[in-house]
């Protein structure tokens, strides 16, 4: 589904990744952890489409699409999703009018037919269930007002929603609560299919015993310099980063 | 465009939509109209973006129709004043009061106070009458100029299909004069008078000298005493006692001759207890030349009388490199002439190359009531100097203003307002809010609030912020798949919301939808 092969990116002339390489196929979850400044939030960026970011060399193919030549909503109504770190606000732009517009937008382009608002109530009221969330939001301002949980929910909302086949999830879980964060976990495996996939983009390993990864990968300086399975992230969770950093380092 | 035609569905679905979710779910009231609310904003969307589908950059409008013209000779002098004033079988003090207003404007000069730029306006090369020339009024559709008919099918307001438009009655006018009036018999059963103007004076003349001229005197301005002395025609509209007009009442204004000046004149009467909401719309063909409009509107509300003033206005905004386009000189006020009344100004202005406009309120009655939602948007060489008066002059009186600049491209868009609170309105009461927003970095906002308080007992407040359209929310909305040009559409709409909930249904659809066609272009 997802093939990134030595992929480097600078922003303003500084390198962020570093030949950094991942498979994503269909089905799978991947959890990316790493410390701060490793080039999380980077990675979900380049590959949603975010401009500000310079690609120096290497490749992103996504469902034999040259990933990285597309437009952002392109990207976006081929199937990917983004959940933001920190959701936008957009005044005075209805919640479900906005979401109605985006999955029309994505079944426009799969040349399925729009949904009309009757619908389009019925899918949503169906799917908010799945994040347990105040219907009063969807009748909101888009993120206007919303607590940072329930800005964060209304991303697994739209998730639901537009049903993506590759959704990444850049720090979802920060700034979450236990509960806000068993929500939008449930929300997740419940979304969850043999066809799409997940890129999990987390510092912490209490997320990841909500949502459990196939694979886990420690970026760190731009590169993967580790990858495992789940049990990967609870030791991390016990030694921190540490000890992987300076195995990385040494032979260079 | 057939917005009037898909108005129509959006209603049919609306309904349906309402009655399914009453249905559905077991809702409070409050809900009930949440909902309602949050459906209109859906159905907005939807039509904002069959419209963007069926359309092109360039000024849709553009076209200009064959229709045999009858004009009087370039300039204007006694006897041009006179040939109108007689060409409409004016009684004599009519003609009077015009050649009164024609000595007095003679003695004006032009303002220069406005922040707007234009060539001088020559006075002498415009021609001041036009008018379709089988002018023997239609008395049916039957009657109309099957060619005038062809106009409005462009125009997405086809004659054949407004009674079927239940809930709107429209006067519409071409250039001068009034070529169709439906709905009037509904009306007249209720004793509301909605004529043109020409038609008000021969037949309601004792109104016209009681009323015409006492809002905006004929000596008010360089622009409005211009209109007295030539106005050519608009709608009067009379809504007796205790009587609350069951329609919207609608006019499409429309500049359709070269060289000619139009100069409307709209005076709306709602005596005590009555309510009525009038919508005005306008578009017009393209052209090289710039026009020059010069309207007055005249509302006057008596005892607890409501009136509801609407415009979305999309006259010719010039080309791209600012060649063309209306030169709009607008006087509007209204005077809350009873206790209890009200007055609330809507504008949704998206068009003209110069837009100079100030709908104002006069609150004379004690506890009257005056509003004004304003949205002025001006992309590439447009510029607007736009705002309110509110002038406090009874007790306890009350205005609120909304105001939302939108700028794109190289344009410049001032508001300009004055809450003025009189020695003798004590209590009174203004808040006012005036946010500007900036697409790209070569337009300009201005903000000139002006406030003379005269009375210590007044509360005045007056909040602003200028904002950008950020990069964070393009991206955000790209990301859900929505393309850069519909994701401005959408945050502009969003930043100007509490004026477009002001507008009725149709208004605010039709509004949204020139909204996105003016932004064409002016991102990415």
């Amino acid at each position: 589904m997802l093939s990134i092969k030595n992929l480097h990116v600078s922003i303003e002339g500084k390198p962020i990744l570093r030949g950094l390489n991942l498979e994503v196929k269909p089905g799978e979850i991947h959890a990316i952890m790493g410390p701060n400044g490793s080039g999380k939030s980077t990675l979900a960026h380049v590959l949603s489409g975010r401009e500000g970011y310079q690609i120096d060399s290497g490749s992103a193919i996504y469902k034999n699409l040259n990933l990285l030549e597309m437009a952002p909503e392109i990207r976006a109504r081929e199937g990917i999703f983004l959940a933001f770190q920190y959701p936008i606000e957009i005044p005075g732009v209805n919640n479900t009018s906005f979401l109605k517009k985006a999955l029309n937008e994505i079944r426009k382009h799969r040349g399925e037919e729009e949904l009309d608002a009757i619908d389009f109530l019925s899918l949503i009221k169906k799917q908010m269930k799945l994040v347990e969330m105040n219907e009063d939001l969807l009748r909101r301002p888009v993120n206007q007002g919303f607590s940072g949980g329930e800005k964060k929910r209304n991303e697994i909302l739209q998730m639901a929603v537009l049903n993506p086949e590759l959704a990444i999830l850049d720090e979802t879980d920060s700034g979450l609560d236990i509960d806000a964060l068993r929500i939008v976990a449930s929300g997740v495996n419940k979304l969850r299919t043999e066809s799409n996939a997940y890129v999990v983009i987390t510092h912490y390993q209490r997320l990841l015993d909500h949502i459990i990864p196939d694979f886990v990968h420690v970026l760190s300086k731009g590169q993967i310099i580790k990858s495992g399975t789940k049990e990967l992230a609870l030791e991390l969770e016990e030694r921190g980063y540490d000890w992987l950093l300076e195995k990385s380092e040494s032979p260079s | 465009m057939s917005i009037v035609s898909s108005c129509q569905f959006l209603f049919f679905n609306l309904d349906f939509f309402v009655q399914y979710a009453l249905l559905a779910m077991n809702m409070d009231r409050k809900n009930q109209i949440l909902n309602s609310e949050n459906d209109k904003n859906i159905a907005l969307s939807d039509e904002q973006q069959t419209i963007q589908n069926i359309t092109n950059q360039d000024y849709k409008y553009g076209f200009v129709t064959d229709i045999e013209m009858e004009e009087f000779p370039l300039g204007l002098n006694e006897n041009i004043v006179r040939m109108i004033s007689a060409k409409k079988n004016e009684p004599e003090f009519m003609t009077e009061w015009r050649l009164k207003a024609y000595r007095h404007w003679l003695k004006m000069k032009e303002p220069k106070w406005p922040k707007l730029h234009y060539p001088e306006v020559n006075f002498d090369d415009l021609y001041y009458y036009a008018a379709p020339k089988n002018e023997n009024a239609p008395k049916s559709l039957d009657e109309v100029d099957p060619e005038l008919i062809r106009t409005f099918d462009k125009l997405g307001v086809p004659l054949e299909e407004r009674e079927l438009l239940a809930g709107v009655a429209v006067d519409a006018i071409i250039d001068s004069v009034s070529v169709a009036t439906t709905f009037k018999n509904k009306l007249n059963e209720l004793g509301i008078i909605f004529c043109p103007m020409s038609e008000a004076i021969q037949d309601h003349p004792d109104l016209i000298k009681k009323y015409l001229g006492t809002v905006v005197p004929y000596t008010d301005n360089f622009y409005a005493t211009l209109n007295s002395a030539v106005f050519s025609d608009g709608s009067f509209v009379y809504i007796p006692p205790g009587i609350r007009c069951p329609m919207e009442l609608s006019s499409y204004f429309r500049i359709n001759a070269a060289k000619t000046g139009q100069f409307e004149r709209t005076l709306i009467i709602a005596d005590k207890g009555s309510y009525v909401s009038y919508l005005e719309g306008c578009t017009a063909p393209m052209r090289d030349e710039n026009q020059l409009h010069a309207a007055i509107v005249e509302l006057i509300a008596m005892e607890d009388a409501e009136i509801k003033y609407s415009t979305v206005q999309n006259w010719y905004a010039g080309n791209k490199e600012g060649v063309g386009g209306i030169y709009n000189f607008v006087t509007k006020r209204g005077l809350c002439a009873g206790n209890h009344s009200k007055i609330s100004w809507t504008q949704v202005e998206t068009g003209s190359a110069v837009t100079w406009k100030y709908p104002s309120c006069i609150l004379k009655g004690d506890y009257s009531v005056g509003e004004f939602y304003s949205v002025a948007l001006t992309n590439n060489f447009q510029q607007a100097d736009t705002g309110t008066k509110m002038i406090h002059q009874g007790r306890n009186t009350r205005s609120l203003i909304i105001s939302k600049g939108i700028s794109a491209g190289k344009s410049n868009n001032a508001y300009r307002g004055l809450v003025k609170v009189s020695s003798k309105a004590e209590n009174a009461r203004n808040y006012s809010q005036c946010d500007s927003l900036l697409i790209g970095d070569q337009c300009g906002a201005h903000t000139y609030p002006y406030m003379e308080i005269e009375n210590p007992s007044a509360q005045v407040e007056h909040e602003a912020t200028t904002s950008k359209v950020s990069e964070d929310q393009i991206f955000y909305l790209n990301q859900r798949g929505i393309s850069t040009e519909d994701a401005v559409g959408m945050i502009v709409s969003g930043y100007a919301r509490e004026v477009f909930q002001q507008l009725p249904m149709e208004f605010a659809v039709e509004a949204q939808a020139l909204m996105s066609l003016s932004l064409e272009g002016s991102v990415g």
